[in-house]
């Protein structure tokens, strides 16, 4: 029954995804049943898109600045919180977590308030990153806080006993112990800042990210297919991510030595 | 001072400033945009509930909030009971050794494209959508349902959907710490299986349950994209409201205003759910 259940379950949680590909190689504009035979126009279409190449290349440069900052805050964040005491911490951390309980629409129409209304500043891509850095770093603290915590602080001293700086204990020592945290919450956030929508609609000025191209597409039946398409190949392409961060992780859980407890995230 | 609190004080600096300035200082910005009017283009920065007034009393706007906490509590209620058995297939019944496969399995369609994913969701629920054509295809139907598209039960199943992986990894995380002999106990004293799982395994997963609860409730209040492309007019929420008092309505005071509303309605249930799991869990 329960085993029953599950598959029904995993069926319902596919059913979007396995419509992708069918209508990727339809060879109709209209994204409804009965098919109308097999093509790869639609990808080659693609190919030829310069705008949707435009804004693949904005999202990618968007999401590589957004994970690498907010990957270095959490970095300091995470190390702060598990190695050392001090007054004030619990409110800090509590403050710098809030965007995980924060609905997105509020942050972007808090941060569009002040950029656009208050400091007068143009919108850009920057302020896209600036947005995802701070939505991301709190993803990027929820796992490094598990790395730092399985760090055994008594390497740190030994290397620090053994004549080595501070600065050089951090590099040598502590960096790639955590390396696997770090290589998860790049990939992470991202995914994050790739997909993220809402935000970006806010904050975008004359340059898009694609997931605001695809908004823009979706009031066009004609371009459907092209996105389809698109949306075919970024499948591939997660599942790709995805399953080099799985591998990521059980290589860094086998080199700390621990048991797989099989948590994904 | 000694070392350690400068040491720590000197990392969280700049994580911190980072949250003070794009997060604290905003979000006050728009508590004081709040109480401002705005006519036209000129913004009049005399303090007034005007805003609140109009927001609180305007059926429209009244509606619209009232809706987006019934939807989403009914997208969270759905989400929550449909991952339940799922969480608790993977924790009970797979192999430890299978678990983290039933995880990726679970996880990849949530990481494909949120746009596509709701795009596709009006495919398969359309007139000439894949559940329409097949029903009428096999003949169970004779026309086209309607009542799944563009309205609220599109925007129910499209979020329940869209949520279902932040629903059951909690509450799998929860069953997963649950010591396995108080299980044994429980059936050695003589409690059957569904007294046992009433007593013993619900109350300690309750955590799991409360913060799927919450991680399920609080985005989908703030939904844009979900009610915008499967909800129709009679499935709007107060963030397409939001989103057009800064596009085409250029009202910013009385879209902070609704944003605040928004955020205060979201905390006074978060803190709620949060006050009865730990009074449903803490029986135990």
């Amino acid at each position: 029954m329960l085993r029953v259940y599950t598959f029904l379950f995993l069926a319902f949680l596919y059913a979007p995804i396995i419509l992708l590909p069918i209508f990727a190689f339809n060879d109709g504009t209209v994204i409804a049943f009965p098919l109308d035979g097999f093509t790869t126009k639609w990808f080659a279409e693609l190919a030829r898109n310069a705008e949707l190449h435009a804004a693949l290349i904005n999202s990618l440069m968007v999401a590589s600045a957004a994970s690498v900052l907010s990957v270095v805050l959490g970095l300091a964040a995470a190390r702060a919180n598990i190695r050392y005491r001090f007054p004030g911490k619990a409110a800090a951390m509590g403050l710098i977590m809030v965007p995980l309980v924060l609905p997105e629409i509020i942050v972007a129409t808090s941060l569009v308030i002040v950029i656009v209304q208050v400091l007068g500043w143009p919108l850009s891509l920057w302020t896209i990153v600036a947005a995802h850095t701070l939505i991301c770093t709190p993803f990027t603290i929820a796992i490094l806080n598990a790395s730092f915590q399985a760090l055994d602080p008594s390497i740190e001293e030994a290397a620090i006993d053994l004549g080595e700086t501070r600065a050089s204990t951090f590099r040598l020592v502590t960096l790639p112990l955590v390396m696997p945290g770090i290589i998860a919450a790049l990939l992470i956030s991202f995914t994050i800042s790739l997909d993220e929508f809402i935000i970006a609609f806010f904050l975008t000025g004359t340059e898009t990210t694609l997931p605001v191209y695809i908004w823009s597409l979706l009031r066009f039946p004609r371009l459907i297919p092209v996105v389809m398409a698109l949306g075919t190949i970024l499948v591939v392409v997660s599942i790709m991510i995805l399953t080099l961060a799985e591998w990521n992780r059980r290589r860094g859980l086998a080199r700390a030595g621990a048991k797989d407890t099989g948590g994904f995230l | 001072m000694n070392q350690d609190t400068r040491r720590g004080a000197a990392l969280i600096a700049p994580p911190l400033l980072y949250a003070l300035a794009l997060l604290a200082a905003p979000l006050l910005t728009v508590a004081l945009f709040s109480f401002w009017t705005q006519d036209f283009l000129t913004i009049d920065r005399t303090l007034t509930l005007a805003n609140y007034r109009e927001a609180l009393t305007d059926p429209i706007y009244r509606t619209i909030l009232g809706r987006s906490i019934v939807i989403a509590g009914v997208v969270t209620l759905v989400t929550v009971a449909l991952a339940f058995p799922v969480a608790y297939y993977v924790s009970f019944r797979v192999r430890p050794e299978r678990k983290a496969l039933w995880l990726f399995l679970i996880t990849i369609p949530f990481w494909t494209s949120y746009l596509l994913r709701i795009f596709l969701w009006k495919v398969i629920l359309g007139f000439n959508g894949v559940i329409n054509a097949t029903l009428t295809g096999i003949g169970v139907i004779d026309a086209p349902l309607t009542f799944i598209l563009y309205n609220a039960n599109a925007v129910v199943i499209t979020l329940a959907h869209a949520f279902a992986p932040f629903a059951i990894l909690p509450i799998f995380v929860a069953l997963e710490k649950i010591d396995r002999s108080l299980l044994e106990a429980a059936r050695d004293l003589g409690d059957g299986p569904i007294t046992t799982f009433r007593r013993v395994t619900l109350p300690l997963a309750m955590p799991g349950v409360v913060a799927a609860l919450l991680i399920v409730f609080i985005p989908t209040v703030g939904d844009y994209v979900t009610p915008a492309q499967v909800g129709g007019p009679g499935g709007l929420m107060i963030a397409n409201l939001i989103q057009a008092q800064f596009g085409g309505l250029n009202n910013a005071p009385l879209g902070a205003t609704l944003a605040i509303l928004a955020m205060a309605v979201v905390a006074v249930i978060a803190l709620g759910v949060a006050w009865l799991g730990r009074k449903v869990g803490g029986t135990r």
